[in-house]
C-alpha cells in the first residue's frame, strides 16, 4: 500500500508546518505522521530529520519508546486487546484466539495480506466496560464473541471504521455515585468569576485553606506545590494537567475529560491566574485519542467565551490558553518528570530530582503539574471557597474521591465519596459478592484482603489514584500478581538497571512459578529484589514493581502454595522444556522424547 | 558565600563525611565528583568525570543522611554523612552487577576489553563470584561494517557514555538508545543503523569513553597481554579510569 514516489513531503510538510517545526512537538508529529501509513517510514524519518535538523538516531530513538508507535508496517487494522487482569476476568485471551483464528494471524504478527495485525496492550482504560480493544487507535468495549465475529466480518470486507455500527464506538460514564464534584452542575466560567474577584495571593490561600492533595497518587499538597511555583523567579510558568491515566483499573479521568472538561480546564485557568502561566498543556494518554476533538471544541468554545485566549473575563494581562499533546502508548509518562520530558518530544525518561518541576519543568520553567481530578478540585474550591470544600471529609483528607470500581461486581463504573469511606461500603455500592480481595490504586497500591474492608480511602490509610478492582473468591491472586508483574515488565522504561532487569527477572521468577518450578527459594529471592528495587530504582515504577507479588504472598500464600512442587531450589532453564521445541519440530511425542514429565506452561 | 569557600583545604571549606572521612566539596558538586576530587573511590559505571552525570546505573548508590541515591547525581550538602563502603550497600551493588551481567552476553575471556573492562574490574572490586541470576542470552548481532572500528552489542551497559560523548564533545550524535525497558538497545544514527554509514571516526571522544567492550578497535587484537592491563596492576578503587588505550 506504499505509494512509489517516495515522497513523504507530501503529509510531513504539513505536519511540520503545523508544529513549527519545533523538535518539543516531535512526539505529535511522529503521531499524525503515522496516521498516513499505520507505521512510521523509515523515509519519514529521513525527511523529518532532514527537516528538523536533528539526527535520525534521536528521532528513531523517541519514535520507539512508545508502544503506539511503529516503525515496521502493521496491518492495515491494527487491533490491541487491553490485557488488564479484569479485561482476562472478562475472557480477552479466548475473543483474541478467536480473532486471531477467524483472521489467519498470529498474536503479535501481521497477517501475510497485510490486513490486520493483532497483539495485547496495556490496559486502555475501559475496565467498567471490558473486554476493550483499540481498532486504529479508537476504542471498541463490551465484546462479546457475536461482537468479535462482526468486527472479524468487518474487517476482511475491508470497511473502513468509519463505516462501522456507531454503537461499536459507544463509550458509557458508568457514574453510579455522585457526591461534590460530580453533582456540581458546573457552569463554565462560573468559578473564574469567584477567582477573579479576589486576587491571586487570595485564590492561593483559599486552595491551601481546602487542604486540597493531589489526586494523581502521591498526595500533595496542590496549595504548596503552586506556591513554589509561583514563587519561582522565572519569565515563564507552566500549567500541566496529567492525564495519562495509564495505572490498571483507572479510567475517573477519562470520565472527567469526556463529561466535565469545563471543570478541568476551568481548574488549569485558576492555577494560571495563581502562578502566572501564559500556557498550559494537557498531556492525554494516546489511548484516550478519541477524546481529542472533543476536548479541542471545548476549548474553542472557552475561547469564544472569553475564557480562555487574552484578557480573559476582560482582565488585562491575565492571558492564558490551553493546548493538548497526546501521548502514545507509555505509562512511565505519568511520573511527572517523564511527562515533561515527552511534552518535550522526547523519550519519557524520569529525570533526576531535584530540581522538581515546580522550579524546573517543562523547558526547565517552573511548571505545576496536577491530576485531572485536582483540577476539577480546584475549580470547586475557586467557586465555594476553601473552608467549604475542608469541610469535606475527614481531617487528614479532604474533599471526595473518585473511585473506579472494576472487576468482580454488579456496577462497575465511578463511584465518589468523602474521603473516609470504608472498602466494605464501597463494595457494598458496587454490588460485590463473595469479595476475596481488593486491589487499591492499581498495580502500584496496595492488595487488600477480607479482613482488612473496615480500612478506609485516605491519606493516612488507603491512599489511591482511584483504582478499586474487586476479585471475587474465584479467583486465583497468584494470576492477578502475575498479569500485574507483566505490566510492570512491559512499562519500565529502561532507563535505570534495577528495574529495567529487575522487572524481567521478577516477570521470569512468577513464570517459573507458574510453570510448576518454583521453590521456597524463589520467595527469599522476591523479597531480595524487592529490598533492591524500593533503594536503588530511579523512579515510582521501579519502587512498586514488587508490591503486587509481595502483597499477594503475605496474604494469599495458599495461591503459591499450590504451585511449589518442589522443595528444593531448581534452575527456571527447563531442559526438556527446550526439547519440546524439537519435538514439535520432528513430530515426536513418545515418552523417548521427554526428559521428564509433561508442562503445563503457556 | 565568601570566595574563599572555593579554595580548597580553606578552613571555612565546607565538608561532608564519606565512610568516617571528612571531604571537602565545593558548591554543586555532586558527592562522587567531590569524593573523586578527595581520591575516594565509590564504584560507579555510567559516571565519569568529564561528562554529565547519567545516574542510570546505579552502581554508585550510597546512603545520603539516611536516605539512598545516586551520589553521581546527588548534590553534596554541608555535613552530609554519607555511607559507601558498606555491607549491605556492596551486596545491593552486587546484585546491580550481577544484573548488567545476565541482562547482556559478556564472555570475559574471549573479550578484547579484559582486563581494562570497568564492569569486569569493579565485578572483582566487589567480590562478584557468579552471575546468580539466569542469564537473558538476548540475540545482539555484531556490527563490524566500519573499517577501523567494531561494535559489539553484547557486551553494552546501555550507559550512554558514547551518546554523551558525541553529541557533547564530538557534536556528532553518532550513538542514541533505543526501544523502551528490558529492549532498550543502543542506535547508530544511520538509516542502514550500521556505523559504517555514520560519520564516526576513531578521533572521536565518542570512540574512547566505553566502559565495556562494545567500541573495540579493530587489528589491534591483544596489542597488550592479558594480565599487563589496566585492572591486573591496580584494582579498580585505586584507577578508577586508567588512561585510555585503544583497544
Ligand atoms: C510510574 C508513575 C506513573 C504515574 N502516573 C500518573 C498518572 O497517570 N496520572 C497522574 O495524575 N499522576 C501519575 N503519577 C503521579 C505524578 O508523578 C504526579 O505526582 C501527579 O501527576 C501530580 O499531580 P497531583 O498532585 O494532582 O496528584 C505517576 C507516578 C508514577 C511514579
Ligand atoms: S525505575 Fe523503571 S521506570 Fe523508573 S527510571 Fe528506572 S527503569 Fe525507568
Ligand atoms: S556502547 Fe559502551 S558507552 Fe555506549 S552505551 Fe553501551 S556500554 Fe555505554
Ligand atoms: S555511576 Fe551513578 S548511576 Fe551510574
Amino acid at each position: 500500500m506504499l505509494s512509489q514516489d517516495n515522497t513523504h513531503s507530501d503529509y510531513l510538510d504539513s505536519i511540520l508546518s503545523r508544529h513549527q517545526h519545533n523538535t518539543h512537538n516531535l512526539l505529535q508529529m511522529l503521531r499524525e505522521a503515522q496516521e498516513h501509513y499505520g507505521y512510521i517510514h523509515s523515509e519519514a524519518i529521513d525527511y523529518l530529520a532532514q527537516q528538523l535538523q536533528s539526527p535520525r538516531s534521536m528521532i528513531e530513538g523517541v519514535a520507539s519508546f512508545y508502544s503506539l508507535l511503529y516503525l515496521q508496517p502493521q496491518g492495515d487494522y491494527r487491533v490491541l486487546f487491553s490485557d488488564n487482569i479484569t479485561d482476562r476476568m472478562l475472557g480477552n485471551i479466548d475473543l483474541m484466539e478467536s480473532m486471531c483464528g477467524q483472521l489467519w494471524v498470529e498474536v503479535g504478527k501481521v497477517s501475510e495480506d497485510g490486513l490486520v495485525s493483532i497483539n495485547t496492550t496495556s490496559c486502555t482504560g475501559m475496565c467498567d466496560q471490558g473486554p476493550a480493544v483499540l481498532i486504529n487507535n479508537i476504542a471498541i468495549n463490551h465484546l462479546t464473541q457475536d461482537r468479535i465475529n462482526s468486527l472479524c466480518e468487518l474487517i476482511r470486507e475491508r470497511v473502513p471504521l468509519s463505516g462501522w455500527p456507531l454503537e461499536f464506538f459507544a463509550i458509557e460514564d458508568n457514574i453510579y455515585k455522585k457526591d461534590i464534584l460530580l453533582d456540581s452542575n458546573f457552569k463554565s466560567g462560573s468559578a473564574l468569576a469567584e477567582v477573579l474577584k479576589r486576587s491571586s495571593e487570595e485564590t492561593l490561600q483559599e486552595i491551601k485553606t481546602s487542604k486540597l492533595r493531589g489526586r494523581g497518587g502521591a498526595g500533595y499538597l496542590t496549595g504548596s506545590k503552586w506556591e513554589f511555583c509561583r514563587i519561582a523567579v522565572s519569565e515563564q510558568h507552566y500549567v500541566v494537567c496529567n492525564a495519562d491515566e495509564g495505572e490498571p483499573g483507572t479510567f475517573k479521568d477519562r470520565v472527567l475529560l469526556n463529561t466535565y472538561a469545563d471543570m478541568v480546564f476551568e481548574g488549569m485557568t485558576i492555577c494560571a491566574h495563581v502562578i502566572n502561566a501564559k500556557k498550559g498543556f494537557i498531556y492525554l494518554r494516546g489511548e484516550y485519542r478519541y477524546l481529542l476533538d472533543h476536548l479541542n471544541a471545548i476549548l474553542q468554545r472557552r475561547r469564544q467565551q472569553g475564557l480562555l485566549g487574552n484578557n480573559i473575563f476582560g482582565h488585562a494581562n491575565f492571558n492564558f490558553d490551553i493546548e493538548i499533546h497526546l501521548g502514545a502508548g507509555a505509562y512511565i509518562c505519568g511520573e511527572e518528570s517523564a511527562l515533561i520530558e515527552s511534552l518535550e518530544g522526547k523519550r519519557g525518561t524520569p529525570r533526576n530530582r531535584p530540581p522538581f518541576p515546580v522550579t524546573s519543568g517543562y523547558l526547565n520553567q517552573p511548571t505545576v503539574v496536577n491530576n485531572v481530578e485536582t483540577f476539577c478540585a480546584a475549580s470547586l474550591i475557586g467557586l465555594h471557597g476553601g473552608a467549604w470544600y475542608a469541610d469535606v471529609g475527614i481531617e487528614t483528607s479532604s474533599g471526595t474521591k473518585i473511585l473506579s470500581v472494576s472487576g468482580d461486581c454488579a456496577r462497575p463504573g465511578l463511584y465518589e465519596y468523602p474521603f473516609g469511606v470504608t472498602v466494605a461500603q464501597v463494595l457494598a455500592d458496587c454490588g460485590a459478592k463473595n469479595t476475596q480481595a481488593v486491589q487499591i490504586s492499581g498495580p502500584s497500591g496496595i492488595c487488600i484482603a477480607a479482613n482488612e474492608f473496615e480500612r478506609r480511602i485516605a491519606f493516612d490509610d488507603l491512599p489511591t489514584a482511584g483504582a478499586f478492582m474487586v476479585f471475587d473468591e474465584s479467583r486465583d491472586m497468584f494470576e492477578v500478581a502475575r498479569n500485574f508483574v507483566h505490566f510492570f515488565k512491559h512499562e519500565s522504561c529502561g532507563f535505570c538497571t534495577p528495574c529495567r532487569v529487575g522487572t524481567s527477572l521478577l516477570s521470569n521468577m512468577m513464570n517459573k512459578l507458574a510453570n510448576g518450578h518454583g521453590s521456597p527459594y524463589d520467595f527469599t529471592e522476591i523479597e531480595k529484589l524487592n529490598v533492591l528495587l524500593l533503594s536503588t530504582s530511579h523512579c515510582g515504577l521501579g519502587h512498586s514493581a514488587c508490591n503486587p507479588v509481595l502483597d499477594t504472598i503475605a496474604k494469599f500464600r495458599p495461591a503459591y502454595d499450590k504451585r511449589l512442587t518442589h522443595k528444593e531450589y531448581i534452575p527456571a532453564f527447563d531442559l526438556d522444556y527446550a526439547l519440546s521445541q524439537a519435538r514439535q519440530m520432528t513430530g515426536r511425542d513418545d515418552t523417548g522424547a521427554h526428559l521428564e514429565r509433561i508442562h503445563v506452561s503457556k | 558565600m565568601s570566595q574563599n569557600n572555593k579554595t580548597p583545604h580553606n578552613k571555612n571549606q565546607a565538608t561532608f563525611i564519606l565512610d568516617g572521612k571528612t571531604i571537602p566539596f565545593t558548591e554543586g558538586q555532586t558527592i562522587i565528583q567531590a569524593a573523586m576530587a578527595s581520591g575516594e573511590y565509590i564504584p560507579h559505571l555510567c559516571f565519569n568525570p568529564e561528562f554529565k552525570p547519567h545516574g542510570s546505573c546505579k552502581i554508585c548508590t550510597v546512603t545520603a543522611n539516611g536516605r539512598q541515591a545516586a551520589s553521581c547525581t546527588q548534590q553534596t550538602q554541608a555535613d552530609m554523612v554519607v555511607e559507601s563502603n558498606t555491607k549491605p550497600i556492596n551486596d545491593e551493588r552486587r546484585a546491580l552487577l550481577q544484573m548488567l551481567f545476565v541482562e547482556g552476553n559478556h564472555f570475559c575471556p574471549s573479550c578484547e576489553k579484559s582486563g581494562d573492562c570497568q564492569l569486569q574490574a569493579t565485578a572483582y572490586e566487589l567480590n562478584m563470584m557468579s552471575p546468580h541470576f539466569d542469564h537473558f542470552s538476548p540475540d545482539r548481532p555484531l556490527d563490524s561494517s566500519h573499517a577501523e572500528y567494531l561494535l559489539d552489542y553484547n557486551r553494552c551497559i546501555l550507559c550512554s557514555l558514547c551518546a554523551r560523548a558525541s553529541s557533547d564533545v564530538d557534536g556528532k550524535n553518532v550513538f542514541s538508545l533505543a526501544g523502551r525497558g528490558i529492549k532498550t538497545h543502543l542506535i547508530v544514527n544511520a538509516k542502514s543503523g550500521k556505523l559504517a554509514d555514520t560519520d564516526f571516526t576513531g578521533d572521536d571522544k565518542a570512540a574512547h569513553v566505553c566502559p565495556v567492550g562494545v567500541i573495540i578497535k579493530k587489528r589491534v587484537g591483544f596489542a597488550v597481554p592479558i594480565g599487563k592491563r589496566s585492572f591486573d596492576e591496580h584494582p579498580i578503587s585505586a584507577t578508577p579510569h586508567p588512561k585510555v588505550r585503544d583497544v
